[in-house]
């Protein structure tokens, strides 16, 4: 009987020491502070809500990070290039050139994709071509594309490592001043999942704050009838505000497909030449367009579906008309068509504080 | 020691008395079972699998060669009716995307006794449900955003059925076989005053009787086949594009629809 309470007293002793010696092991107070993302008026309701992963949850400190990396030209091989330096806020974080130039001066072979209303993507498919399965996934190329970055994860990891600021900001964002990939795409996804534009002038008259011209109304009713723009059914609709499908077409811009697209990713001959249907939201700041911005203007994209269209095997059937060339629209029907267009830009967006350095 | 030794006996009686106590005290109910389903599309009896989407040519009735490269629709309130008139229906949907296969297989949200039951759904929304305050946020960012504009009276896509055909001339030219409300236009193109006139062209798909027990899974047919005839012989070269706002076209669709498009497949138990 005394030996079993011996024994007894004995294991209690060593979990209580356990227990305590476990709390000396976590060192200082990881207490990050949980953000919920804001859903718009116009997305409330409306859209599901934004998909944020249980392994990647917002927090204060692990936005301002990521917004830290992003504006930041450490992750690239020479300390020369940051994200931002091909996704500009003020182009609704897209880029200007045709083609971004990386630290070596090569061009890539796409346009700068524009950044914002990521994380209502529930294909979870990004980049033009869906290589990547993830916002998280998708941080992983730029930086050891020798066309972009041209660094190593390795070799940026050291370098943020070595860094004054960035370990203590890792513990406070993650627990931990053992700074790797994972935790740098996590900070990066989180601070682009904040990304969001929905202030455009269509979503005020959506709200009943502004209204539209006619002329406006009538680019609407073009963008929305299947006999002319026929847009809608891979940009969406008032009731589906993304502006997008976030699915992947071709859209009859090639008779020889010579960049692959989804294709590409998949090896699915079916989906050759298929690219991610941009969102229209912020054409305003986007130009020049289509995946590998070959048009200046959006006349020039305009055009390109009322005559331009030419057959591949792989073209989508909502293209119409193809052997003509597309719908033929009127050129009033066209000007309309640009005008409504525009009013879903959102010039709160580009120039959010929180989203500039 | 001897009395620790009754105390532990007497404490595990108790447990085990009070767990007998609480099973006597539960009477015996009919269980109730959920009931699954599972979707499948074929050609005049051949199943589309995705590898036959823009690979596979099929030819309708009217003789037109085909390729399909979509196929997505909706099902509704799917309904089980006892013997004894009582119904049984969640009242929810479900998004069909054949080529990708997802939902293919889906369980509505009702839980019902184990008997015998007819069996029926709703192809697409009827009124009530397509006009819903407030729509539905999982449609409205399906397949890019599954709602009909509203000119065209607004709600959502019945089906999305596309793809390629050879035409009169010969020449291969893409199909849009989408299904909708029926929305007549005093002229065209549709505009918001130019809607006269709408109809519900939802149609109820009865499957018949089927015995429902503790594991069943229902297989729903569709032959595509059956949307290009019966009773209306589906001329593509005519009707092949801009389908959305031709108030002819989408009643002849309806029609078809429910002339046969679906059918009760494998039962298991």
């Amino acid at each position: 009987m005394n030996k079993y309470w011996i024994y007894l007293g004995v294991c209690v002793l060593l979990g209580f020491t356990a227990s305590c010696n476990d709390s000396d092991d976590n060192g200082p107070t990881y207490t990050p502070t949980p953000v919920t993302l804001e859903i718009p008026a116009v997305f409330d309701g409306v859209l599901l809500p934004p998909a944020i992963p249980n392994d990647n949850p917002l927090t204060e400190e692990g936005i301002a990070l990521g917004k830290k990396l992003f504006f930041d030209p450490i992750l690239s091989l020479d300390n020369s290039q940051a994200c931002a330096d091909c996704h500009r806020p003020e182009n609704a974080f897209s880029d200007p050139r045709r083609f971004s130039v990386g630290i070596n001066g090569n061009e890539g072979t796409r346009q700068s994709m524009p950044l914002f209303n990521m994380a209502w993507n529930f294909e979870n498919k990004f980049f033009w071509d869906g290589r990547a399965l993830s916002i998280e996934d998708q941080i992983f190329k730029p930086v050891v594309d020798p066309n972009e970055m041209a660094n190593t994860w390795p070799n940026a990891e050291n370098s943020l490592q070595a860094d004054a600021e960035y370990p203590e900001l890792f513990e406070r964002a993650f627990g931990t001043r053992n700074i790797d990939s994972v935790l740098v795409s996590k900070a990066i996804a989180q601070f682009m999942r904040t990304l969001v534009s929905a202030n455009s002038k269509f979503d005020r008259f959506q709200m009943g704050l502004e209204q539209l011209t006619p002329q406006e109304e009538n680019g609407l009713n073009v963008f929305l009838d299947e006999g002319r723009g026929d847009c809608f059914h891979c940009h969406g609709l008032p009731e589906s505000p993304l502006w997008t499908d976030n699915i992947f077409h071709n859209n009859g811009m090639d008779e020889v497909i010579t960049d692959l697209g989804l294709g590409g990713f998949s090896g699915d001959p079916r989906e050759f030449g298929h690219f991610k249907s941009p969102s229209l939201r912020n054409l305003a700041y986007t130009a020049p367009y289509m995946h590998d911005g070959r048009f200046e203007t959006l006349e020039e994209v305009i055009n390109h579906y009322s005559e331009g269209l030419v057959f591949s095997e792989t073209i989508d059937p909502l293209m119409k008309n193809v052997s003509t060339g597309g719908a033929h629209m009127t050129e009033s029907d066209k000007a309309d068509l640009k005008a409504f267009l525009l009013t879903l830009s959102d010039e709160s967006f580009i120039n959010n504080p929180d989203f500039r350095q | 020691m001897k009395n620790l030794k009754k105390i532990a006996l007497l404490l595990v009686a108790t447990v085990a008395f009070v767990s007998c106590n609480n099973d006597d005290d539960s009477t015996p109910t009919p269980s109730n079972t959920t009931v699954d389903f599972t979707f499948t599309q074929n050609f005049n009896g051949d199943a589309i699998e995705n590898s036959d989407y823009e690979n596979t040519q099929y030819t309708n009735a009217n003789g037109e060669t085909l390729t399909l490269s979509k196929l997505v629709y909706l099902i509704s309130d799917i309904t089980f009716t006892a013997t004894d008139g009582t119904v049984y229906d969640a009242g929810d949907y479900n998004l069909v995307n054949a080529r990708t296969g997802s939902n293919l297989n889906f369980t509505p949200g009702v839980s019902i006794p184990e008997g015998d039951y007819t069996v029926s759904f709703t192809f697409g929304f009827d009124d009530e449900d397509n006009d819903l305050d407030g729509g539905y946020p999982g449609l409205n960012t399906a397949d890019g955003g599954w709602n009909v504009p509203t000119p065209l009276g607004g709600g959502y896509h019945y089906m999305r059925m596309e793809g390629t055909y050879i035409n009169n001339l010969g020449a291969t030219d893409n199909f849009q076989y989408h299904t909708v409300r029926a929305n007549r236009h005093s002229s065209l193109p549709p505009s918001p005053t130019t809607l006269e006139e709408l109809v519900d062209t939802s149609f109820i798909v009865n499957l018949g009787t089927v015995t429902i027990g503790s594991n069943t899974n229902i297989e729903v047919k569709m032959n595509v086949d059956q949307w290009f005839k019966n009773p209306n012989l589906w001329d593509l070269n005519t009707w092949y594009t801009v389908l959305m706002p031709n108030f002819e076209a989408q009643m002849d669709m309806s029609e078809n629809g429910a002339g046969g498009v679906f059918s009760l497949g494998e039962v298991t138990q």
